[in-house]
């Protein structure tokens, strides 16, 4: 017992272990029996709130993936949509297989595949029906991605802006693949009209329901595992090579390893994220890999606060609350609002949100 | 002293003792030499930094490198630990180990530390941590992961914190450290990588006299346990330290001897102590 214990205090504080049990609770309890009531009911949940909970709870994932190489790390990536939407994509396979006959043309086929006259799946497809390969896939295609990548750019030393600019690149260049038809994703349109999962009807607000929990525990054991990290000396070595790469060198830290490990890692727990988005959203297309949106969850934790792991969490749901109150309202100007809260965070907040909550709490 | 710093000479004792018997991971020095330098070229774009450089530095011993601006000091540290790549030329550390084929986190691990001219350490980590980063163990992504401080690792950054008289500010962030007191943490953080050759290049610029002069002294409880190289504009300083000196000049070795030959050496005088 006494280790146990002694592991998770060291992870978080009394305060910080009653925060979060009473997110899990909200998430695993309070949330779906309210959507058990009646939709009468003036305290009904509509699908459409857990669903917008579940999208941006996705994306505080993302966010944490994000803080632990740019906030710990030092490294930008403005291309993490890609290993996202790889992720989604894995999943998306198995999703489509399952709809089986059910499409429009009764075939086998994927409704796209018929249309463009193919007879059969290609290689790539093969497996894709059974489940624990797609939850393979959603691991090892973003973290073999990544790992490559990184193995060649890290190799080099290539850095800063340099990096970055590379990975919205390879992001670009992945999006203008997966557009074509013949690679065998749906081109711009991608997959949708998923209909169920593990036989379970992704219409029925059950199955809805349980997503939604699965996502909040996959976002709690995300939050656990990256504290758990940045906690232990590893963390520590991260921000130093963040600080002084070249002391870490000359201290004996192989540093090229430890950027490759984290940014590999990071990589998968965006995979995993976008594996849980997909069959919440119902959709997944190539304009998931475009810049912009790499660019967005750069902003998530820009916002939030990097190197904190809860400030990028605050901050992917508040920019999200924000753009899906301002998409409805304004839908014109949520682009410009986007790029002036950015650069209001930037000259003002260098902190982020919660170096703001803590120079207020200070002052009190 | 530090006590493994103790266990370093007592070992490197037994190396010599034991003639030509080399335990693979460890720095042979039977021939009393622990780092030779030989025809060292290093060319930035047909400007040569080094030209056929050559110097040995033996085991225990104080060498200061003094030499005008661009005469090749910091390339040749570059060289040493890895960061540059020399056109020709060998490098070994003591008889057998081969310094060109390691890269710099092999090279620290085989025991050569190296201070900055700028000082340069943790800034948002603490004093403690910072000294705790540096400290000899397994430097591996994994063992990172599950490292747990021990009570004999504390005591040993409790005995370098004394050393370097930086034990009230343990617990502060370095980056609020005044700059010499960053100087010397950052000899701190070399002497608990353990090395058996330390290379500071400027260790005292910016630093007050008095800072200076206590300098001088932690280097001189240093030599005969590491073996030093002290790169260093500051003559007062060197005069002070100095046992034997090697003036460089135009990417070679242009006179080495101890410090009153060197003084008065009319070659050394024209090019660098005259101006």
């Amino acid at each position: 017992m006494g280790p146990i214990v002694a592991f998770f205090t060291r992870l978080y504080g009394p305060r910080g272990w009653l925060t979060l049990g009473g997110f899990i609770a909200v998430v695993l309890f309070v949330i779906p029996l309210l959507r058990l009531l009646p939709p009468e009911h003036s305290l009904h949940l509509s699908d459409y709130f857990v669903l917008l909970i579940g999208k941006i709870m996705c994306y505080a994932m993302v966010a944490l993936a994000m803080d632990l190489i740019w906030g710990y790390a030092g490294i930008l990536s403005l291309g993490h949509g890609l290993f996202f939407a790889l992720g989604g994509y894995s999943m998306g396979m198995y999703l489509m297989r399952e709809i089986g006959t059910e499409g429009q043309y009764r075939s086998h086929l994927p409704d796209y595949m018929v249309f463009l006259d193919w007879k059969e799946f290609p290689w790539y497809w093969a497996g894709s029906e059974y489940f624990w390969l797609a939850v393979l896939k959603v691991i090892l295609v973003p973290g073999l991605l990544a790992f490559v990548f990184g193995w060649f750019a890290f190799r080099s030393r290539i850095k800063g802006v340099y990096f970055s600019i590379i990975t919205q690149a390879l992001t670009f260049a992945f999006m203008l693949l997966f557009f074509r038809n013949d690679t065998g994703f749906g081109g711009n349109n991608g997959f949708t009209d998923f209909k169920r999962i593990l036989g379970f009807p992704l219409a029925d607000p059950v199955t809805k329901t349980a997503l939604f929990m699965i996502t909040g525990l996959f976002l709690v054991l995300t939050l656990l595992a990256c504290r758990y990290l940045v906690i232990s000396k590893l963390g520590r070595v991260l921000a130093a090579i963040r600080d002084a790469e070249g002391r870490a060198m000359f201290s004996g830290y192989k540093t090229r390893d430890y950027k490759l490990f984290v940014w590999t890692l990071s990589a998968v727990m965006c995979g995993i994220a976008g594996a849980l988005y997909v069959p919440q959203v119902g959709i997944i297309n190539p304009s998931e890999m475009s810049p912009a949106n790499s660019i967005e969850m750069a902003i998530w934790v820009a916002v939030g606060g990097r190197g904190t792991l809860v400030g990028p969490l605050f901050g992917a749901g508040l920019v999200n609350g924000a753009k899906s109150w301002f998409t409805v309202a304004f839908p014109d100007f949520w682009l410009y609002f986007l790029g002036c809260l950015f650069i209001l965070a930037t000259l003002f907040l260098p902190r982020g949100a919660i170096g703001l909550l803590d120079r207020l709490r200070r002052k009190t | 002293m530090t006590q493994t710093a103790e266990g370093t000479a007592s070992s490197s004792g037994d190396t010599v003792g034991m003639a030509h018997m080399v335990r693979p991971g460890e720095v042979d020095i039977s021939h009393g030499a622990i780092l030779y330098v030989e025809g060292v070229t290093v060319s930035f774009d047909g400007f040569k930094a080094l030209n056929k450089l050559s110097l040995a530095i033996d085991a225990g011993e104080l060498r200061c490198i003094i030499g005008p601006n661009g005469a090749g000091k910091t390339t040749m540290m570059d060289v040493i630990t890895g960061k540059t790549q020399p056109d020709a030329g060998t490098v070994f550390f003591g008889q057998t180990i081969d310094l060109l084929k390691m890269s710099e986190p092999e090279i620290a691990h085989a025991g050569i530390g190296r201070k900055f001219q700028k000082p340069t350490v943790f800034e948002s980590h603490t004093v403690f941590e910072n000294l705790e980063l540096a400290m000899k163990m397994d430097k591996g992504v994994w063992s990172s992961l599950r490292y747990r401080i021990s009570a004999e690792q504390r005591d040993r950054i409790a005995e370098t914190l004394e050393h370097i008289q930086l034990e009230s500010r343990a617990g502060i962030a370095a980056g609020l450290l005044s700059h010499g007191q960053k100087q010397w943490l950052e000899i701190g953080m070399l002497l608990m990588q353990d090395p058996k050759l330390l290379m500071l290049d400027e260790p005292v610029a910016g630093m007050t006299d008095a800072e200076t002069e206590r300098t001088a002294e932690l280097f001189l409880s240093l030599a005969g346990r590491h073996s030093l190289i002290v790169v260093e504009h500051d003559m007062d300083f060197v005069s002070s330290i100095a046992r034997k000196v090697t003036v460089l000049h135009e990417g070679r070795v242009l006179a080495e001897g101890p410090m009153d030959v060197i003084q008065n050496d009319e070659r050394v005088i024209e090019v660098y102590l005259g101006r």
